[in-house]
């Protein structure tokens, strides 16, 4: 029930969102992520999309190594300013070929986006509102009355959110 | 592991240091000569000068020095960099030869000892003609030297020797071999140290002075060469700085050549030399992010330098060898003390390196899958003359060839096979494995548990493509647990199918029937036809047959498998598989539940086993059985289904041991639970599915307690969490989530079937003998045998309660210390149904407070519970809380004869003691007697008798009684004298005549004794009449040893006319007593004031009227006349 209570205070409100949306100051967001995951507090995971070409389990691997990194990250915040924590966590780290940026949620969800390196025209800001944008969508989600926090996400509203993010790769 | 092409030359990577040869040394037989070397070479540390030494012959021939271009317009460079040119600089040429020499200055043959040495320079001169190194000698001489200007002959002859040798005077040094040895060799050193640099100085001045000789057409190579070997020069001389920024220009004149599929080996080469070089210094210079940029940049422009397309693994290769060497670099600055970080350390590029190495194999794969019939090419096309290479990263068979055409494909071609046939034999496996084991140290250290799984793993692949099948097997197995306890599914079941079909390789049954179970559970992402597929081979494995082999497995070692399985079929060795469940997520769930948290004794224990298959076909169990804590019940709860041998597995679904996938199968347990085990749990210890029989193979699925295995604690939660509804199942069919494990229970005693009651007073009074009646009745239908009664106060009060209360069934005496406070198991006897039986308990408390009483009646009765008889135990208990109270509260007070309250008596004279007793107690008490008991101190005046005796007292109603008393003089303390005891004794009214009287004994306060020195009383009636003559007299008592001076006067009133002494003065002997006779005459009625006597003590003046005013009345009543006066008034008048 507490985790629950979390959500309904999203950052921001969804209703300042579709403000900005209307005002058109909605940033460009291009399709650019090759795996998008949602892992549940407990470090398991909710969601997890790649890119179709690509190999699955690859990422599934990056995703779930980078939790190393976002536990780090989310220690050493440490259990002060919990309200005005920053939300996005940043690069987690760099491979070779991919880029993976972290975001963790009050409740200690996190989303794990993972980006092409050869990808440089997407900016740390783009990366935050994606985060942002995916953080709302999953806010929806909880808020659906079906559906039971824990549970793998299959919401048709949240993959076409994240399908929106992805690379689309003829 | 030998070093591969790929490796980097040893002088590349070591410091370089400055190189001086020491000749003249005879370091095998001349001791002093050792002894020399030993203080150069041993104990170098940092602090000293670096330079390396070497011993060498004084006719040594150095590398010859090939004569001086003049120009270089025909000049056409073969190659970037030679082979052999660093070591040639490290170890060959030195900067400095040192010729040492045996000479005292006082060496009577000195000509000729300085004609040898100066020969002995000539020849080293003669071997390095051309090259600009330094020649100093070094004299070895016996004598301590004089301080410099004071040895004539030895400046003398110094400036001789160096005429002769033709040295500066800079260039010639003198060593006595005294006892400060190392010191002189410290400052010798040192003195090489600047003739070194200078010498490093010259050479990188002279590579400098070729640059204008050259044009950027021709000698693009030169560039780089040149500028190299600046840096390396600057290296020698330890010019960090210089060093790091040259390297740095040689780096981008490398990217400037123009690169083609022949010299792209070459280039690649010597960037990723330089760029070890720069990155190295970078690191030396604390700089590591300089270091990492540089590499990124390195990295980013040779990536896609692939070269000959036939050769792609070489480009692989190389890439590795890259991200290993700055890992090693990284490493080994860490050691140095640089701090890494979670995301940057040097596991990154042991990692990335291991990816290289990974798709090196792959790409030899692809590309040197030649027929087994290609032969190596002879003559070999790797050979060369001098058997290496004379530049760096040429290729043997065109070397210094430097047109991009290929002048000879036929020989490219077979050049290209022999590389790509050597390639073949490179154990790559083994070179991955390395790295990833290097990698899986270093993230270890910097707290990365994933990145180490995910690299475990793929050392276990990689062992698994190395067909060692029993490393992958231990590392997957270890890291299974922590994709398993993360719920990674997807991940786990990927390692699993790899796991499976090493387990399946090598034979091992038991591995092999435990990761099946897993893939076919419900952790498994696997389809349902390859869970089918392997549900079917683990079917062929309990019947001892040879499963099919796993997909995609290599065919000979599928043979070889094959093979071992069959062995194993053959062979009747154990065939009992025990796996434990709860580490894993098998695909057969179990929950074990009582059907209630506690049982009485007399009501059959009962629970229900759930178990539900999640595999694809409908399985078959023979056996299930439950083991508990005490074992005696594991016989009653087993269930077993005998089948005939030719059956399968796969059995028709009526069977109860028949688990159809996705529904819930329950199975009822019931027994009698053992007597002896009422007030004890009883717990599943473990629950036994067992799987085949024994006639096959047999696998037990052991849980531990009431079932669960390493998934259900997370889906227990979540199940709990969810608000789900679930829909509604026909009555016999439960949800599998909406199972609760309960794996133990209590055995609790039956229900009593007798009544206690307990009739008493409350509040209890201090030290009375309570008394409690404890009535038993009986409700059984049958006798209840050997009642046995425990009362008495509650175990586990405060510890006084324990000493401070009593109790017995004897109402007829008083308790004392040696009854307990608590009466066990009281023999009652038995009692027939409906039978009543009475008992009283006398309970003495000998403080108040309150106290919590135990009643515990326990019995045996029979029953009888599905047909077993049994003798059960019952008991029932009964708590009561009753509070002790003081009967009474008792105050004693002190007055004088006059009830004037007094807070100190004075000796000899009495006084009053009352004392007061007030009932507090909410029944009436009554007094039967009271009693004081004097102290020795004290004295009565009269008779002490009781006043309160037979009173009856109601609550809140009290008593008092009077005592005159007198108090011998004392020779009294602080403290006071004692007065004594006051005895109450009582009994509650309401009592029976036997109840036994409780003497109460208050102790009376002390009290303060005086003397005085005086003392006077009055005798006079209790009334006087107006104009009636009332006669009064004083006694004067002197209560000292001394004759008393008393001055004595009387000072009139107004109500009373007086005749007597008005003022007189007096003596009174000690001990003895005056009396003063007045005769007073009132004359007004009412209550008036008598004339007062005042009395002065000469001796103590500190006796005051006051103190008089306490014994002698100062008022007395004077009744008025009577209306018909009689004879004898008149007779007065």
């Amino acid at each position: 029930m507490e985790s629950r209570r979390v959500h309904w205070l999203p950052e921001i409100t969804r209703a300042e969102v579709r403000a900005k949306e209307e005002k058109g100051e909605r940033p460009p967001l291009s399709k650019m992520a090759v795996c998008i995951a949602v892992i549940a507090k407990e470090n398991y995971p909710l969601y997890i999309k790649s890119v179709p070409t690509e190999n699955e389990l690859k990422f599934h691997y990056t995703v779930h190594t980078s939790l190393d990194v976002v536990d780090e990250k989310i220690s050493a915040m440490g259990k002060a300013l919990v309200d005005q924590r920053e939300l996005y966590l940043g690069l987690l780290y760099p491979t070779e070929d991919y880029k993976v940026y972290g975001y963790v949620t009050n409740s200690k969800v996190k989303f794990v986006m993972v980006v092409d390196s050869s990808n440089t025209a997407l900016r740390d800001n783009e990366i935050r509102s994606m985060f942002r944008k995916l953080h709302n969508s999953y806010t929806d989600v909880m808020c659906n009355p079906f559906y039971n926090p824990g549970d793998q996400i299959q919401s048709r509203a949240f993959d076409n959110i994240v399908t929106s993010m992805m690379v689309q790769v003829c | 592991m030998s070093p591969s092409q790929w490796d980097f030359p040893v002088e590349l990577c070591c410091r370089p240091m400055a190189f001086v040869t020491l000749t003249g040394l005879d370091v095998v037989y001349n001791a002093v000569h050792r002894a020399v070397w030993d203080a150069f070479c041993a104990n170098r540390r940092a602090d000293r000068v670096p330079i390396s030494f070497k011993v060498l012959p004084g006719d040594h021939e150095y590398p010859k020095c090939r004569t001086k271009r003049t120009s270089y317009e025909w000049y056409i460079p073969k190659g970037i960099l030679k082979t052999g040119w660093m070591n040639k600089h490290l170890n060959l040429v030195p900067a400095l030869v040192v010729v040492f020499y045996e000479l005292d200055w006082d060496e009577p043959q000195w000509k000729e000892k300085q004609s040898e040495c100066a020969t002995r320079v000539e020849i080293v001169r003669q071997s390095l003609q051309g090259r600009n190194t330094k020649v100093a000698v070094v004299l070895i001489q016996k004598k301590t030297p004089l301080p410099p200007g004071e040895d004539v002959i030895a400046s003398e002859r110094a400036a001789a020797l160096c005429n002769a040798c033709d040295l500066s005077g800079k260039s010639l040094f003198v060593l006595p071999h005294t006892d400060h040895l190392v010191g002189y060799i410290i400052r010798l050193e040192n003195a090489f140290y600047e003739h070194a640099q200078t010498y490093y100085y010259t050479e990188i001045r002279r590579v400098k002075s070729h640059k204008e000789y050259l044009n950027k057409t021709t000698h693009q190579l030169l560039f780089v060469r040149h500028q190299f070997k600046i840096a390396f020069f600057s290296e020698l001389k330890q010019d960090t700085q210089n060093a790091l920024k040259n390297y740095r220009t040689a780096y981008n004149l490398v990217h400037e050549l123009r690169a083609h599929e022949t010299n792209m080996l070459e280039i690649k080469t010597m960037a990723g030399f330089i760029n070890y070089k720069i990155c190295r210094l970078c690191f030396q210079h604390n700089t590591p992010l300089d270091a990492i940029a540089q590499f990124r940049k390195h990295i980013d422009l040779c990536k896609k330098k692939i070269g000959s397309a036939e050769l792609a693994f070489e480009h692989a290769a190389w890439m590795s060898k890259q991200f290993q060497a700055f890992g090693d670099l990284f490493d080994e600055a860490i050691k140095l003390g640089l701090t890494a970080i979670q995301t940057q350390n040097p596991g990154f590029y042991y990692q990335q390196a291991a990816y290289y190495a990974q798709e090196r194999k792959q790409l030899a794969n692809m590309l040197c899958n030649h027929e087994p019939a290609t032969i190596y090419p002879n003559p070999d096309p790797l050979e060369t003359q001098t058997g290496v290479l004379d530049f760096y990263g040429q290729r043997p068979w065109r070397q210094g060839i430097l047109s991009f055409d290929l002048n000879d494909p036929e020989k490219e071609k077979l050049g290209i096979l022999a590389l790509q046939l050597k390639e073949k034999k490179v154990p790559h496996s083994e070179l991955t494995i390395t790295l990833l084991s290097n990698a899986v140290a270093q993230f270890k250290k910097y707290k990365c548990p994933r990145m180490k799984s995910h690299l475990m793993v793929q050392m276990g692949e990689e062992y698994y493509y190395a067909k060692d099948y029993t490393k992958a097997l231990k590392l997957l197995d270890y890291v299974l647990c922590d994709y398993r306890s993360e719920g990674w599914w997807t991940l786990l079941t990927s390692i699993l199918i790899t796991a499976l079909k090493c387990a399946y390789l090598m034979a091992q049954i038991k591995d092999y029937i435990t990761y099946s179970l897993e893939l076919l559970g419900r952790a498994s992402t696997l389809k349902e036809d390859q869970k089918s597929r392997i549900e079917k081979n683990l079917i062929k494995v309990l019947m001892n047959e040879n499963p099919d082999p796993e997909p995609d497995c290599d065919p000979v070692s599928v043979k070889a498998a094959q093979k071992l399985w069959a062995d194993r079929v053959s062979l009747s060795g154990s065939n009992i598989f025990t796996i434990e469940v709860q580490e894993f997520v098998p695909f057969v769930q179990c929950k074990a539940k009582f059907i209630s948290p506690s049982f009485h004794i007399d009501s059959p224990v009962q629970f229900d086993i759930f178990v539900k298959a999640d595999c694809p076909h409908p399985i078959r169990f023979s056996k299930l059985c439950v083991s508990f804590n005490n074992q005696e019940y594991n016989q009653y709860c087993v269930m077993e289904e005998v089948y005939q041998k030719s059956e399968t597995l796969e059995s028709s679904i009526q069977e109860t041991l028949c688990l159809i996938p996705g529904k819930t199968k329950k199975f009822t347990f019931k027994f009698v639970a053992k007597t002896e085990d009422v007030g004890k749990k009883i717990e599943i210890t473990s629950v036994d599915l067992l799987l085949g029989n024994e006639t096959g193979r047999c696998v037990i699925l052991n849980w531990h307690g009431g079932g669960g295995d390493a998934a259900s604690a997370q889906e227990a939660l979540l199940a709990a969490r969810s608000f789900k509804r679930r829909p509604k199942l026909p009555d016999n069919e439960v949800h599998w989530d909406s199972l609760t494990v309960q794996a133990s229970t209590m055995i609790i005693s039956r229900v009593p079937n007798i009544s206690v009651q307990l009739s008493h007073e409350p509040p209890a009074l201090t030290n009375e003998m309570y008394c409690l009646i404890v009535t038993i009745q009986s409700h059984e239908k049958t006798v209840a045998k050997d009642v046995k009664l425990t009362a008495g106060l509650k175990p586990g009060q405060d510890a006084n309660l324990t000493q401070k209360t009593h109790v017995t069934l004897n109402g007829a005496e008083m308790c004392d210390d040696s009854y307990p406070a608590l009466l066990t198991d009281i023999p009652v006897g038995d009692l027939q149904p409906d039978e009543k039986l009475e008992k009283t308990i006398y309970i003495h408390c000998g403080t108040v407070g309150t106290r919590m009483f135990l009643v515990y009646v326990s019995y045996l009765v029979s029953a009888t519970i599905e047909g077993k008889e049994i003798l059960c135990k019952c008991h029932r208990d009964e708590t009561v809380t009753i509070e002790t109270v003081f009967p009474f509260d008792v105050t004693a007070k002190f007055v004088s004869t006059k009830f004037e309250h007094l807070d100190k008596v004075f000796a000899d004279i009495p006084f009053l003691l009352m004392t007061d007793i007030l009932s507090a107690s909410p029944w009436a008490l009554t007094i039967v007697t009271s009693q004081l008991q004097l102290s020795p101190s004290m004295a009565p005046v009269d008779q002490l008798e009781s006043y309160v005796e037979n009173v009856v007292l109601q609550t809140g109603e009290s008593a008092s009684e009077c005592f005159c008393l007198r108090c011998p003089p004392v020779t009294t303390g602080q403290g006071g004298v004692a007065t004594g005891c006051y005895v109450i004794t009582w009994k509650r009214t309401s009592a029976v005549k036997s109840t036994l009287v409780v003497n109460t004994v208050i102790t009376l306060p002390h009290v303060i004794v005086e003397s005085i020195p005086l003392h006077v009383n009055a005798d006079l009636p209790s009334f006087g009449r107006v104009r009636e003559s009332l006669p009064v007299k004083y006694h004067l008592q002197n209560k000292t040893n001394l004759v008393q001076d008393v001055e004595v006067s009387v000072e009139p009133s107004d109500a009373f006319m007086f005749s007597g002494l008005k003022q007189i003065r007096l003596r009174i002997l000690p001990g003895t007593e005056q009396e003063m006779l007045y005769n007073f005459y009132p004359l007004m009625a009412g209550y008036q004031p008598l004339p007062s006597l005042n009395i002065n003590l000469l001796r103590f003046p500190l006796f005051t009227n006051q103190m008089l005013r306490r014994f002698i009345p100062t008022h007395i009543f004077v009744k008025p006349q009577g209306r018909q006066p009689d004879d004898a008034s008149i007779a007065a008048a």
